[in-house]
């Protein structure tokens, strides 16, 4: 007994002191093995369960433990037990909560060292409505862990429970679930399933959670309830919180894995809120995803060969208008369709992929093996390095990490080639990491590295620890195998090691030299003498059979020895081993058969002495083997292929890996570390052939985003746009927006999806921060403006992709080129660029995606410059145009997308449509401001900028309601700003809608990224309640998207906001002839060619939307989405457009390129491949709606 | 997931067992002792041993095992995690994860385990989180309890658990506002026998000890923020930001925490900060054998090299040493046969060298091996990769708060071959 059980176990009084050491003393005394607990076991066994309820009926009739004390003190024989217990059930019916707690606590104590305390679950139980929490608490545990045994008297305990299911205090419901759940009697089943049910649609999130935990309780307990659980399964599966996520897919796998259907609605929310669940859930999530995308989604490395040449493009590239030369391939590779990736997939990969930052080395290694296991070959290349840094961990982790990393490197050993130096051992590593570091290299030698790896084993062989000294010599054995080069080098070194005074190494070298020898055993006659001299010295078994078989073997070759060394094996015959012995009568039998006249004698003797072995086989081998070689009568024909049996040519032994085909079963499983199956595997299905249906997965939004929207225009009175067509464009791009179209849009949706969950990550969705209320009011406002423009998340996205890009980008100086350029120059030019895009992006396969697909779709470009003169169209743009409905439409479904989420809260608030009187007003302001800006530019380019004027679009920058009655709004009024050249014109809209006047209304403490400036407007002094007010600052955005951040301040409150541009509007225009056009696109061209990852032209294909299908609309759309200038233009199927960034002036050329049909090309040429490819995206936009 | 944990001492006595489901009899762990026989040394125990109709994966922390029992298949990894995460719960608690402490405070130790685990699966693991259930223990509260009979479960439930930042808990108050930031750098390297260096790398952690009242939302940037090549973050750390601005953006825990742990390129070439010239030899005949060692600084950016330990496992023949260090003392283990110079502060005028002569065992043949050097040393005041904080800003707060960074680079794994 140690002194904290005596501590625990410190009584009251003196008298008990006396006693429990007494208990103890008898309870020492008994039978180690037969521990309370077991005896009470038995005691249950014994007994048929009918007679057990009985005895226990008449144990708890009398509702006391008294009655009980005696049958148990018959039965168990621990007689000491009741006399123990008895001063903890006083103390439990004592009135005083500290008496009570020390019981508990030294009863728990009990449980905690395994001592059985069954025989007090009445007087326990009695506490469980106790108002003290901790007493409470403690009985809890007291009554999870013996319920079971105790079935009846539990029972008494479920009222409390059900009580407590009812309690207004989430915590206190989530509480009497978890306990009532975690109670493993068979009656109270419908119970349980009732409080389940109820729980699955409670308010709290966190009662959810724990109604999702108590459904594998239910099912363990009772299987046949599983339907209903399923249902209350895939109800809470379609939960939007974070905090139910992790807890309902554990209990999805436990109960219905199979149910794979159910995933489908949920798919893409999961993928989404995956960043911000919690670290297990993560696990459990990536687990079943990657289960999933194997049922729903193609192999992305099912055409291989078609991957090498054109990865990218099968990728991301459109489905029907591929080049010809792709059309080709493909139809040469068996006439197979191009392998497109669904975009479901992509999201998967992509949301995934930040989890390799996780510190929690399961979700590391969790999205590892999704990767591994689901994405191209191309992209697995980015889980190496987290893996690697694992590594560092516990050495638990190195364990397991290190068998998954074995695994892989035998399928994709590129992977981990960079990081060869890391599986380096140290004398300090554990002899099972040891191991495993060595089978990693093993794996990852090839000729390029073997000699380094060699270099090390050599050390690795004077190591202290010998268990690790003979693995290596395994390993050097098995790279001899494997690189012929080196296979001379190794037979040397092994032959070195045959010197080493240690046994264990000259055994294992020489086990290892047999092997190396049978591949050519010709050339190594003098190491097959030398190993003869070893039979000598050499004692283990294994060596010196392996020495026999080797000099038997090649006896041809070692003529003069082998005679000689079956004469001294027949001298110690007796004394072998048995392997030992097998060896030398083979040994004999080879010899007798080629060299009958020196060894015939010999023979007879080993085989004599072989007949009376005491072993069986050895016996049994040398009747046979004399029945074969020795000719006799009876022999018969058999032995006139003794020589060929026994001479026959043997194929080398193949070395391998024993990770070798592992991976069939799912990496970081425990079935993959065990190398069998552990109950409970979900088998990792194959690919299917043709991919399901993706339609499955979209999540009808139909109805309600109808009803809401319905709900919204009886709401705000009637503005304009509800007209009956806008509203069904606008439900059919809500709808139609994600996920369908396969080919243009496959960036867009799925990375605005990404970004929302980022803003989710940063703050927390609107309506888990709203239960809580525990989020911090900046939190809030800020969370708000982010939900509420969703342009400015797809935007906080390119900007990461910019930086990322950035940084790989080596600037290369600008080249003049004095070249006149022709048509079919430029032509020739981009089939260049195309060429070059193709095989650069073979090269950078393991390249972030996001650069990959920008030259898939450069690669997709196809110049054309045809030369025809178009002079009308620009006639047409000079009449500015009335307001464009969709853009405003798109603005309000953002809008009802927030309001959506709020609904979600229960506390939907009519907010009535904040822009609706203010867009006249600011409409004809802007329009002012426009026509300033014409004095200031040339007239030329006078009709072309002004025609975006009628479109231009204001943001929210602060919403009525939080800002207490201060709206503001802003717009990019593309105006140049006048203190500041390199500064865009913001233009800012106050209105004040309270009944007070706001005051001092000014900017404060911008917070900007590195770079960025502000020119802060002057503070306006008042504002009187129901007027409007525009003042301009001016922003430097150092051509970048980063919001600016800044706060507003009134006389009495500040907020927090922040402006963001679009790409667009970063902009200014620049006028130049169709001649200087030409001229900078090859300039920029060349550029891109000069320098390897450069890539200054980004084209798109594109279906021109309804509307904007001839030139006239095409202009408009293109100015209305970037402040750029119509350049004026030969061919009426080409649009060209020139500006230049507003704070570096780095030139932006655009042309759109129309063909038959409604089919158009779009290219962007600019230096700043983040800006052009932004720009893409939203001309694309623009265009197609 | 989990089924049952048992916490087993190194004498094999099970002192602790705990059950998130039906019982499971402790004779599950004779497979596990079985499998510790054979292996010898705690550390080669594999972690994932198959037991007949169960597995038991176990960790090996502060001389304890912690058994698990699964029944079904769970990525090993998970459970390994959870079971590093109970040790760190424990050595939060009561300052250290040893079977004593964990004895003297079962109780608080059975609550957790039941708080952390629903049914086998995670529930609340977060630091933050546990405290506001569960108070940890300290000699004031203890008396208090006892005089006054409260307890140290939490009255109020925790709100973290319910909002959208697990991390941190509500209503935080401090007086003094302050925010510490250690950024601690490890170099693991090894040089060979010429002292060329085979590998080297920096693996540092940034650790955060924070104070601050309310909600504060940090930003801490870096000078040179490309010289992280890999990082892993706590769950707080805003990933987008870091991705687009590499800045770190978070709203902290309360008290101390690990921000972030990070691997320095290895393009960057490693600044080792001291040399090792050694000759160990042993000679064929006379038993005995020489060892001359000198270490000197090397590429320290000015700093002391402080702290300097030489460990070497020295081969089992060898009975004994006799020596005499130029600079601080040595000792030589004849049962662990491991010989330590402790040598303190390295300075540049004279260069501590250890030399002499080792006893070996009569009789025995000149050891083969060779034993290698593993070096223990602590620079202060300095990054070795150069890494710097740039400065540190709070949102949401209106109060200044006190802001300090430390740096400090240590060795790791840093073994030089002989």
């Amino acid at each position: 007994m140690t002194p904290m059980q005596k501590l625990l176990q410190l009584p009251v009084n003196a008298v008990n002191i006396v006693k429990t050491v007494q208990a103890q003393a008898q309870e020492e005394a008994r039978s180690p093995v037969l521990t309370p607990d077991s005896i009470q076991q038995n005691w249950y066994s014994a007994v048929q369960p009918e007679e057990l309820r009985n005895l226990k009926v008449a144990g708890t009739g009398g509702g006391d433990s008294e009655e009980r004390a005696p049958l148990e003190e018959g039965v168990t024989s621990a007689q000491t037990q009741p006399l123990r217990h008895d001063d903890l059930k006083e103390m439990l019916d004592s009135n005083k909560d500290s008496l009570k707690l020390e019981a508990m606590k030294r009863i728990v104590a009990m449980i905690a060292r395994g001592k059985n305390a069954s025989d007090l679950f009445p007087a326990v139980v009695k506490n469980v409505a106790c108002k003290n929490i901790e007493v409470k608490k403690l009985v809890y545990v007291y009554l999870v862990r013996y319920a079971e045994e105790q079935q009846d008297l539990a029972l008494l305990s479920i009222s409390t429970f059900q009580r407590g299911l009812k309690d207004p205090n989430q915590l206190i419901r989530a509480s009497a679930l978890r306990v009532l759940s975690s109670i493993r009697v068979t009656i109270i089943v419908p119970i349980m399933m009732l409080a389940i049910k109820e729980a699955a649609s409670d308010m709290s999130p966190y009662v959810r959670k724990t109604a999702a935990h108590a459904i594998p309780k239910l099912y363990s307990l009772d299987p046949e309830q599983k339907d209903q659980l399923i249902e209350v399964i895939e109800k809470l599966l379609a939960d939007k919180t974070t905090l139910v996520a992790g807890s309902v897919v554990m209990a999805f796998e436990e109960v219905c894995p199979e149910r794979i259907d159910l995933i489908h609605k949920n798919y893409r929310k999961l993928c989404n809120l995956l960043i911000d669940v919690e670290e297990w859930g993560q696990v459990v999530i990536i687990n079943m995803l990657t289960r999933y995308a194997r049922t729903q989604f193609l192999n992305p490395n099912v055409n291989e060969s078609l991957l090498e040449e054109s990865g990218e493009k099968a990728f991301y590239g459109s489905d029907d208008e591929e080049g010809k030369e792709e059309k080709a391939e493909a139809a040469a590779l068996a006439k197979r369709k191009p392998y497109v990736m669904d975009p479901d997939h992509r999201l998967l990969l992509r949301n995934t992929k930040p989890l390799l930052q996780s510190r929690n080395a399961a979700v590391v290694m969790a999205v590892a093996q999704l990767y591994f296991h689901l994405a191209p070959k191309a992209e697995v290349g980015v889980i190496a390095k987290a893996l690697v840094r694992l590594m560092r961990s516990h050495s638990e982790v190195q364990y397991v990490v290190l068998q998954n990393v074995a695994t892989m490197t035998i399928k994709r050993r590129g992977m981990f080639e960079p990081y060869l130096k890391s599986f380096y051992i140290r004398s300090t590593d554990p002899t099972q990491i040891k191991i495993l570091k060595l089978e990693v290299l093993t794996n990852l030698a090839n000729e390029t590295n073997i000699s380094t790896i060699l270099r090390e084993f050599q050390t690795y062989i004077k190591s202290m620890d010998k268990d690790f000294v003979a693995a290596t010599i395994q390993a050097i054995g098995r790279c001899a195998t494997n690189i012929g080069e080196v296979r001379d080098t190794c037979l040397n070194g092994l032959v070195q090691l045959l010197s080493n005074r240690d046994e264990l190494v000259v055994a294992e070298s020489v086990v290892v030299i047999k092997k190396l020898l049978q591949m050519q055993p010709e050339q190594h006659s003098d190491i097959i003498k030398h190993m003869a001299k070893l039979t000598d010295n050499i004692q283990v078994p294994m060596a010196r059979a392996s020495i026999l078989w080797l000099i038997g073997e090649y006896c041809e070759h070692v003529p003069k020895i082998a005679p000689d060394v079956l004469r001294k094996m027949a001298k110690t015959f007796t004394n072998e081993e048995d392997i030992v012995k097998l060896q030398i009568i083979n040994l004999a039998a080879k010899l007798y058969l080629t060299n009958s006249k020196q060894t015939k004698l010999l023979t007879q003797y080993v085989l004599n002495l072989a007949k009376y072995d005491q072993n069986y086989d050895i016996r049994d081998r040398a009747r046979f083997i004399r029945q074969l070689i020795v000719p006799t009568d009876k022999s018969g024909a058999l032995s006139k292929y003794a020589k060929k049996l026994f001479l026959a040519l043997k194929p080398a032994p193949v070395l391998e890996s024993p990770f070798k085909d592992r991976d069939h079963f799912q990496l970081g499983s425990l079935s993959h570390l065990l190398n069998a199956k552990a109950g409970g595997y979900q088998e990792l299905p194959d690919w299917p052939e043709t991919a399901p249906d993706p339609s499955v997965r979209n999540v009808e939004v139909k109805d309600s985003v109808i009803r809401l929207l319905e709900r919204v225009t009886t709401l705000t009175s009637v503005p304009e746009w509800t007209k009956c067509s806008s509203r069904e464009k606008r439900k059919e791009k809500k709808v139609e927006k994600p996920f369908y179209s396969d080919s243009e849009e496959e960036s867009g949706p799925t990375e605005s999806a990404d970004s929302e969950s980022d803003s989710a990550s940063g703050s927390g969705s609107g309506s888990e921060s709203e239960e809580s209320g525990s989020g911090s009011e900046s939190e809030e406002s800020r969370e708000e403006s982010e939900s509420e423009q969703e342009d400015k998340e797809d935007e906080e996205d390119k900007r990461k992709k910019k930086k990322k890009t950035d940084r790989g980008k080596v600037k290369a100086p600008a080249v003049e080129s004095p070249e006149s350029e022709e048509s079919s120059g430029a032509e020739e030019k981009n089939r260049a660029q195309k060429v070059k895009g193709r095989r650069s992006g073979s090269e950078s396969e393991s390249e972030e995606e996001e650069e990959s697909e920008s030259e898939s779709s450069r690669s997709e470009s196809e110049s054309e410059s045809e030369s025809e003169s178009d002079t009308d169209a620009k006639k047409k743009k000079k009449a500015p145009v009335t307001k464009p409905p969709p853009k405003q439409a798109k603005k309000e479904s953002k809008k009802e997308k927030k309001e959506m989420s709020l609904l979600d809260l229960d506390d939907f608030e009519p907010t009535p449509s904040p822009q609706v009187t203010p867009v006249n007003n600011f409409l004809s302001s802007s329009l002012v401001t426009d026509l300033e800006g014409l004095s200031l530019t040339d007239t030329v380019m006078a009709p072309t900028t002004i025609a975006p004027s009628g479109s231009v679009k204001t943001y929210e920058l602060l919403h009525r309601i939080t800002g207490e009655g201060l709206g503001v709004e802003y717009c990019f009024s593309r105006q140049p700003f006048s203190p500041d050249a390199h500064m865009v014109a913001v233009q800012i809209m106050f209105t004040n809608n309270t009944n007070a006047e706001t005051k001092n209304l000014h900017v404060e403490d911008p917070k900007l990224q590195s770079g960025m400036r502000i020119k802060e407007f002057p503070e306006i002094e008042l504002l009187p309640p129901g007027e409007m007010v525009t003042v301009v600052m001016g922003i430097d955005f150092c051509d970048s998207t980063q919001a600016a951040n800044f706060q507003l301040c009134t006389h009495i409150r500040k907020f927090f906001v922040s402006i963001q541009p679009p790409v667009g509007e970063l902009m200014m225009p620049v006028f130049m002839t169709e001649n200087e056009f030409k001229k900078e696109q090859e300039k920029l061209l060349q550029l891109s060619l000069g320098q390897l990852m450069g890539m200054n032209e980004i084209s798109e294909k594109l279906t021109l939307g309804e509307k904007c299908q001839n030139e006239h609309g095409i202009v408009q759309r293109v100015t209305s989405a970037a402040n750029v200038s119509r350049v004026p233009c030969g061919s009426d199927k080409e649009c060209r457009f020139a500006g230049k960034t507003v704070s570096s002036g780095i030139l932006v050329l655009v042309t759109v390129a129309t063909k038959e049909e409604r089919a158009a090309q779009l290219t962007v040429n600019c230096e700043k491949m983040v800006i052009g490819t932004m720009l893409v995206k939203d001309i694309l936009q623009a265009l197609t709606q | 997931m989990i089924h049952s944990l048992f916490l087993i001492n190194s004498s094999s006595d099970i002192f602790l067992e705990k059950h998130w489901k039906s019982v499971i009899s402790r004779s599950v762990c004779d497979y596990f002792f079985e499998v510790q026989e054979k292996a010898g040394e705690a550390e080669n125990v594999p972690p994932v041993i198959h037991a007949g109709h169960h597995y038991l994966i176990n960790i090996y922390r502060e001389k304890i095992f912690f058994v698990s029992v699964i029944q079904s298949e769970v990525p090993p990894l998970f459970v390994i995690e959870f079971l590093h995460h109970v040790a760190e719960t424990f050595q939060d608690y009561f300052g250290e994860c040893s079977e004593s402490a964990i004895k003297d405070n079962v109780v608080i130790v059975y609550e957790l385990l039941e708080e952390m685990l629903d049914n086998g699966f995670p529930l609340a693991t977060e630091s933050n989180i546990l405290k506001e259930l569960i108070k940890p223990p300290n000699i004031l509260r203890s008396v208090v309890n006892s005089i006054t009979g409260s307890c140290n479960v939490g009255e109020t439930l925790p709100t973290g658990q319910l909002s959208t930042i697990p991390w941190r808990r509500a209503g935080v108050k401090y007086t003094n506002n302050e925010a510490y930031f250690d950024v601690v750098e490890e170099i693991d390297a090894i040089l060979d026998k010429t002292g060329s260096v085979v590998f080297a790398e920096i693996q540092g952690v940034i650790d955060a000890c924070v104070n601050l009242t309310g909600m504060p939302d940090l930003t801490l940037s870096f000078m040179n923020p490309r010289l992280l090549d890999d990082v892993s973050f706590h769950p707080c750390v805003r990933f987008k930001r870091w991705e687009s601005e590499r800045v770190l953006s978070f709203i902290p825990p309360d008290g101390n925490f690990r921000l972030l742990s990070y691997h320095v390129s290895a393009q960057n070439l490693v600044a080792i900060p001291i040399y090792v010239k050694q000759n160990i030899s042993f000679f064929e005949t006379g038993s005995s054998g020489r060892l001359d060692i000198t270490v000197g600084p090397k590429q320290t950016m000015g700093k002391t090299v402080e702290a300097v330990f030489v460990t070497i496992n020295m081969p089992k023949v060898v009975l004994s040493a006799n020596l005499t260090a130029t600079q601080g003392n040595y000792t030589y283990n004849p049962v662990t046969k491991t010989l330590v110079w402790d040598i303190g502060k390295l300075s540049q005028q004279k260069l501590p060298n250890l030399k002499g002569s080792l006893t070996l065992q009569c009789g025995a043949p000149k050891p083969e091996e060779s034993p290698s050097l593993n070096i223990d040393l602590k620079i202060q005041q300095l990054a070795i990769s150069g890494l710097k904080v740039n400065r540190l800003d709070m949102y949401g707060e209106k109060y200044k708060p006190f802001k300090g960074v430390k740096y400090v680079s240590k060795a790791g794994k840093f073994q030089v071959r002989t």
